[in-house]
C-alpha cells in the first residue's frame, strides 16, 4: 500500500543544492561558526558542578529522604499507625506497627501510635504518596538526595532515623533561581 | 661531515650529544604536560573542567597516568605476531623523536664561548628529512595494526596508510612553495629568508593547505578516522596496553610538536618576532615555543569543534580537493618566483 499523503501535507522547501564554490564557502563558513561555538564556552566558563563538594540546589517539592514529624509544643509524634501510608505506597516499602497509647506511655497524639515504622530505602520510588495519603502530615519528604550505603540493611531506615532531626546536606535552591 | 646530506653547521661531537639530550628530556618532559593541557583545554571548550583532581588543578595527573601505564602488566593477544609486535611501537616513537632534530629552536649562540645552534641539526634536505621520517613512521601504524592479530587494528592500520600517504602528498607540495621562494632546503636558511616577511602572507594558500594535511598527518580530528573510537575502538593501538601504549601516545603528540614546529619555522618566521623587534639570542627558544604553543592550541581548538570526516569525504577531499590545490599553489609560485 503506497503511503499518499493529503492535501494538507506541506512540502519542505530546500534550497538549490550547493555548487563546487558555494559548497567549498559553505563548509568553510560553517567550519568556522562551528569553532566560534567552541571558543564562546571558554569565555563562559564552566558550568560543572563538583559535585562532593558543591551540591545542586533542591527545589522547596523536591522528593528526597522522608521525615516523621512530632507537634512543636507537645513533642507527641503526628504518626497514629494507621497504616495509611503503608497502603498507599507502589513500592510496598513501608511497614507499620501499631500499638495503643497508655495513660503511662502517650507517645502519639491519637489512641495508638507506631511501635515499628520502617522504610526501606533500597525500595522506595520516592513518588510522595505516602506524603499525601497521609492523614495528619506525619511524613513527607525531605530534600536530601544522598541515600548510598554499603549494606542493603542500612537502607532500612527505622521510626528513629526517620523522627531525628535531619542533617541538612542539601541546599535549597533560593527564590527565583 | 658530509654523511648522507650536507650539513652547514655543526659542532664537535660531544656538544651534539649533548643538545639531542637536552631536546630529548625536555620533550619528554612536555609531553605529560602537553596531554594534560589538551584534556584541560577541551573540557574548557565543552564547558567543563577537564581533570582537576590529582594534585592542585590536576597538575600532578600526567604522573599518575604514567604510573598507571608502567606498571602495567605487558599482555598480547594470541593472535599477535611477537617480534612485529613489540617492534612497532619503537619504530613509531623513534621516528617521531628523530624528526624533532630539525626544528629549530633558535640562531647559532654563543654558549660558553663556544657556537652552539638551538637546534638538533642542521641538513641540506631540512623538509625532505622530515617527510622521509613520517614515511618510515607510517610504519609504526602498520605494523603495529597488522601485528595485533585484531580487526579494528587492522582496520585503523589500513585507513592510517591510505590516509598518510594521500595527505603526504599534498602536505609535501605545499612545503615545496615556501622552498622555492626561500631558495634553500634548510630550515634555518628558511628562517633567515623571512626576515622580510613571514612565509604565510605571500603562501597564505601554501599555509592553508599544509595546516589541514598537517591534521590528517598527525591522525588528529577531524582526520583521526585511525582511531575512530565509535567504529575501530582505538584503531591500529587496539590491542596495546600499558608501555606500548604510552609509547604510541608520545609518538602521536610528538608528531603534532614536530608538524607545529614545521609549520612555525617555514610560514611564521621560526625565533623571528614581528615590528622589528630583535631581543636577544636567548629569547629564540621561548619565542619558537610560544608560537607552537599557539599551533598546538589550535589544534586542540579544532579537535573540540569537528565532527570525524567520512572515510570516502576524507579520500575524495586529499585527493580531489587539496592536491589540486597544492599543485596550483606551486606553479603559481614557481611563476611568480621564474618571473
Amino acid at each position: 500500500m503506497n503511503y499518499e499523503p493529503g492535501a494538507d501535507v506541506i512540502e519542505v522547501l530546500r534550497g538549490p543544492a550547493a555548487g563546487p564554490v558555494a559548497g567549498a564557502y559553505r563548509a568553510f563558513g560553517e567550519t568556522l561558526r562551528g569553532l566560534k561555538t567552541t571558543f564562546a564556552r571558554i569565555v563562559e566558563g564552566p558550568v560543572t558542578i563538583q559535585y562532593p563538594e558543591e551540591k545542586t540546589p533542591v527545589y522547596p517539592r523536591f522528593r528526597g529522604r522522608h521525615k516523621l514529624h512530632r507537634f512543636e509544643d507537645t513533642g507527641l509524634e503526628k504518626c497514629v499507625g494507621c497504616s495509611l501510608c503503608a497502603a498507599a505506597c507502589p513500592a510496598d516499602c513501608i511497614r507499620v506497627v501499631a500499638a495503643e497509647n497508655t495513660p503511662e506511655n502517650r507517645v502519639s497524639a491519637g489512641e495508638r501510635y507506631a511501635a515499628v515504622y520502617e522504610i526501606n530505602m533500597s525500595r522506595c520510588i520516592f513518588c510522595g504518596y505516602c506524603e499525601i495519603a497521609c492523614p495528619f502530615d506525619a511524613i513527607t519528604m525531605g530534600h536530601d538526595y544522598e541515600l548510598s550505603d554499603y549494606t542493603r540493611s542500612d537502607l532500612i531506615f527505622t521510626k528513629e532515623m526517620l523522627l531525628a532531626e535531619p542533617i541538612e546536606r542539601t541546599p535549597l535552591r533560593a527564590e527565583g533561581e | 661531515m658530509r654523511l648522507l646530506a650536507y650539513v652547514y653547521y655543526f659542532e664537535p661531537w660531544w656538544i651534539q650529544i649533548i643538545k639531542a639530550l637536552v631536546i630529548f628530556a625536555v620533550v619528554m618532559a612536555v609531553l605529560p604536560v602537553l596531554i594534560v593541557y589538551e584534556r584541560k583545554l577541551i573540557g574548557r571548550f565543552q564547558g567543563r573542567y577537564g581533570p582537576n583532581r590529582v594534585g592542585p588543578f590536576g597538575l600532578v595527573q600526567p604522573l599518575a597516568d604514567i604510573i598507571k601505564l608502567a606498571t602495567k602488566e605487558a599482555s598480547r593477544p594470541t593472535t599477535s605476531v611477537g617480534l612485529l609486535f613489540r617492534i612497532a611501537p619503537v619504530i613509531a616513537i623513534l621516528t617521531a623523536m628523530t624528526a624533532l632534530a630539525l626544528v629549530p629552536f633558535g640562531d647559532v649562540q654563543h654558549i660558553f664561548g663556544r657556537r652552539v645552534g638551538l637546534y638538533g641539526i642542521d641538513v641540506s634536505i631540512g623538509p625532505l628529512y622530515v617527510f622521509a621520517l613520517a614515511g618510515i613512521s607510517f610504519y609504526g601504524i602498520m605494523l603495529g595494526g597488522w601485528a595485533s592479530g585484531s580487526k579494528y587494528s587492522f582496520l585503523g592500520a589500513m585507513r592510517g596508510a591510505a590516509q598518510l600517504i594521500s595527505y603526504e602528498v599534498s602536505q609535501g607540495l605545499s612545503l615545496v612553495g615556501v622552498v622555492i621562494t626561500a631558495g634553500t632546503l634548510s630550515l634555518t636558511g628558511i628562517v633567515h629568508a623571512q626576515r622580510g616577511m613571514w612565509y604565510f602572507i605571500p603562501q597564505l594558500a601554501g599555509f592553508l593547505i599544509f595546516l589541514v594535511a598537517s591534521f590528517a598527518e598527525t591522525n588528529r580530528a577531524p582526520f583521526d578516522l585511525v582511531e575512530a573510537d565509535a567504529e575501530l575502538v582505538q584503531g591500529y593501538f587496539t590491542e596495546y596496553g600499558g608501555t606500548p601504549f604510552a609509547a604510541y601516545m608520545f609518538s602521536e603528540y610528538t608528531n603534532m610538536i614536530v608538524v607545529s614546529g614545521i609549520a612555525v619555522t617555514v610560514f611564521f618566521g621560526g625565533w623571528l618576532m614581528p615590528f622589528g623587534i630583535h631581543p636577544p639570542g636567548w629569547v629564540d627558544p621561548i619565542i619558537v615555543i610560544a608560537k607552537m604553543a599557539i599551533f598546538i592550541s589550535f589544534f586542540i581548538w579544532v579537535r573540540a569543534t569537528l565532527p570525524r570526516l567520512r572515510y570516502d569525504q576524507l579520500m575524495s577531499f586529499g585527493w580531489k580537493i587539496l592536491l589540486p590545490l597544492a599543485t596550483l599553489n606551486l606553479l603559481v609560485t614557481a611563476i611568480v618566483v621564474a618571473s
